[in-house]
């Protein structure tokens, strides 16, 4: 190994490049980092402060009017068409090994588990998740939540912690009532359009379906998301610059955090139920 | 009973290291009308929410009714809040409340007042600003002058000791100009109250103001009555109240020399 001059300018140009990528690393890591404690710190504040949102409920009713009324309509049409394609695809399979009855408990247990919770979840992001990320980002940049402070009246308490319950609470109800509908969907098109008997459709799904492995750990999941996705979308527009650039951006950043959030998330738990 | 229900003594605030207020005094005595002027950018909204407690000094101090604000935890700090009102540059109404919660909204949040009563003072409030036939319109559906009023009937809901003003005549037609004039001063004596006016229009502020004061690079740089100060013949109060474009407050922004900068050839950086 005989250091020549060449060989030892290619490796401080290649080792001043390799810190560069480090620290630009570093800085993205530790942005990264200090958002995530911001956003932990309102949570708790949020939970802290969440008195209000209970003793004065109408607050909270007032936001879950907004937040899941609003979602409902695009929850019952996806659900319907997510439940019907479910059917398709399972009978096509199903017909193969000679159990097509097994139709019912296939589209229930896939709804129930995993697709009512996730895809309410990532439709709840784009739908309510956006609107409260525009509306709170909205009230920074128009001073709203500073005249509030000047008030007396904490912001927190006032309007993040009504926003942050009433989507706890909407998303199972939400997630309920995709797999409901996706139920009925799977239905429609198994029963009166194939032809697979009306009966061994809902005994097999009774059969299978259990309320705790299965109905409960869906709720769990939904619940999880609920948390998840509100509390992204309210952190976003409550650390939004007050611009109307800034309030865009947040908006954007709300759908692609939630969406990864919930896969991640539903990874996890999906592990963890199946394992206990 | 100290005259003054707002002293603001030698204070000094800046962001991010550059300094916007340098060892700045003040005195706010009780029942006048007292403006802050200044041109755009010379930290008078800052001195504000210095005032309200929203920022902490970097030196100096500001007492309300004699407490230093700074020096309170939230709870004094939202105590001290309750004697004030402020009126915010673009209103800053609730956008998802009609006029008439916009005005009720600090009566339901921090009284235990029944809502028939909530109701005839909404009312009240509304018609001393002359929009009581607005009660149930939505924000967006007002003029620029009547949300400014409504803003007005609402920071006055609670009746505050010192009411604040930022800008409350910038972007208005002369007509709503001369409405919010007339309520500033006629809200103040009904009120007993006192009350500050940043504003960079010396027009509307000279008519109603007991007491200017000017604030130029971080300092005061002239104060005194109305009267005097348009004798005054400080050069940069003579600039401001007449506005001449150029004078003490330069034309340019601090430049490198233009002649060079012309003949470098060296793009601008
Ligand atoms: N949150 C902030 N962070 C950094 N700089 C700010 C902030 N708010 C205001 N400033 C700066 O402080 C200066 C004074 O602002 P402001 O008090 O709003 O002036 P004025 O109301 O007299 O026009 C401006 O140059 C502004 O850019
Ligand atoms: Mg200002």
């Amino acid at each position: 190994m005989s250091d020549n001059p060449i060989k030892i300018m290619i490796k401080s140009k290649l080792l001043s490049s390799i810190t560069q990528t480090l620290r630009g690393i570093g800085k993205r890591m530790t942005e990264r980092i200090w958002r995530l404690g911001t956003g932990t710190r309102l949570f708790f504040l949020t939970i802290f402060y969440s008195g209000e949102s209970f003793k004065r409920f109408h607050l909270t009713l007032r936001e879950i009017y907004f937040t899941g009324v609003m979602s409902l309509l695009i929850i019952v049409v996806s659900a319907f068409f997510v439940g019907m394609v479910l059917a398709l695809q399972g009978y096509n399979t199903l017909q193969k090994y000679g159990s097509s009855e097994a139709i019912g408990v296939l589209v229930a247990l896939s709804l129930v588990r995993e697709l009512g919770p996730v895809v309410t979840a990532l439709l709840f992001a784009g739908r309510a998740g956006t609107a409260i990320t525009a509306e709170i980002g909205l009230m920074k940049t128009t001073e709203q939540l500073s005249a509030m402070e000047m008030m007396a009246v904490n912001p927190i308490a006032r309007v993040v912690a009504p926003r942050f319950w009433a989507g706890v609470i909407s998303m199972p109800i939400l997630a309920t009532l995709f797999s409901m509908v996706g139920i009925l969907g799977g239905y429609i098109v198994a029963v009166p359009l194939i032809g697979v008997d009306d009966g061994a459709f809902w005994s097999q799904m009774q059969a299978n379906v259990d309320f705790r492995a299965d109905i409960i750990n869906g709720v769990i999941k939904s619940l999880v998301f609920g948390v998840a996705c509100t509390m992204i979308a309210l952190f976003e527009g409550f650390d939004a610059p007050p611009t109307a650039e800034g309030v865009s951006r947040a908006t954007t950043r709300t759908v692609v955090i939630s969406s990864l959030a919930v896969l991640a998330l539903d990874f996890v738990l999906t592990s963890f139920m199946l394992v206990i | 009973m100290n005259p003054n229900i707002v002293e603001i003594d030698h204070l000094s605030f800046g962001y991010k290291g550059r300094l916007l207020h340098k060892g700045i005094n003040m005195v706010f005595p009780r029942g006048k009308v007292v403006a802050i002027m200044g041109g755009s950018g010379s930290g008078k909204t800052t001195l504000l929410r210095l005032i309200g407690g929203q920022i902490k000094p970097s030196a100096g101090e500001v007492r309300v009714d004699g407490e230093v604000v700074h020096q309170q935890d939230r709870d004094g700090i939202y105590r001290l809040r309750r004697k004030m009102g402020m009126l915010f540059q673009h209103g800053a109404l609730f956008t998802d409340l009609s006029v008439f919660d916009n005005v009720a909204f600090p009566m339901r949040e921090l009284t235990d007042l029944p809502e028939s009563m909530i109701r005839d003072l909404v009312l009240m409030k509304l018609n001393a600003v002359g929009l009581r036939g607005a009660y149930n319109f939505t924000p967006t559906e007002l003029s620029g002058g009547m949300a400014r009023r409504v803003a007005l009937a609402r920071a006055v809901a609670l009746d505050p000791n010192i009411i604040m003003y930022d800008e409350p005549f910038a972007g208005l037609d002369p007509i709503s100009m001369g409405v919010i004039c007339d309520l500033i001063r006629s809200l103040n004596d009904a009120l007993g109250a006192t009350s500050i006016i940043v504003s960079h229009d010396v027009k509307e502020t000279f008519l109603i103001a007991d007491y200017v004061y000017f604030v130029a690079n971080g300092e005061v740089a002239a104060e005194g009555t109305p009267h005097d100060l348009i004798q005054s013949s400080l050069p940069f109060v003579h600039q401001f109240v007449h506005g001449e474009k150029d004078g003490p407050v330069p034309f340019h922004y601090p430049a490198a020399n233009y002649q060079s900068e012309l003949l470098n050839q060296a793009p601008v950086k």
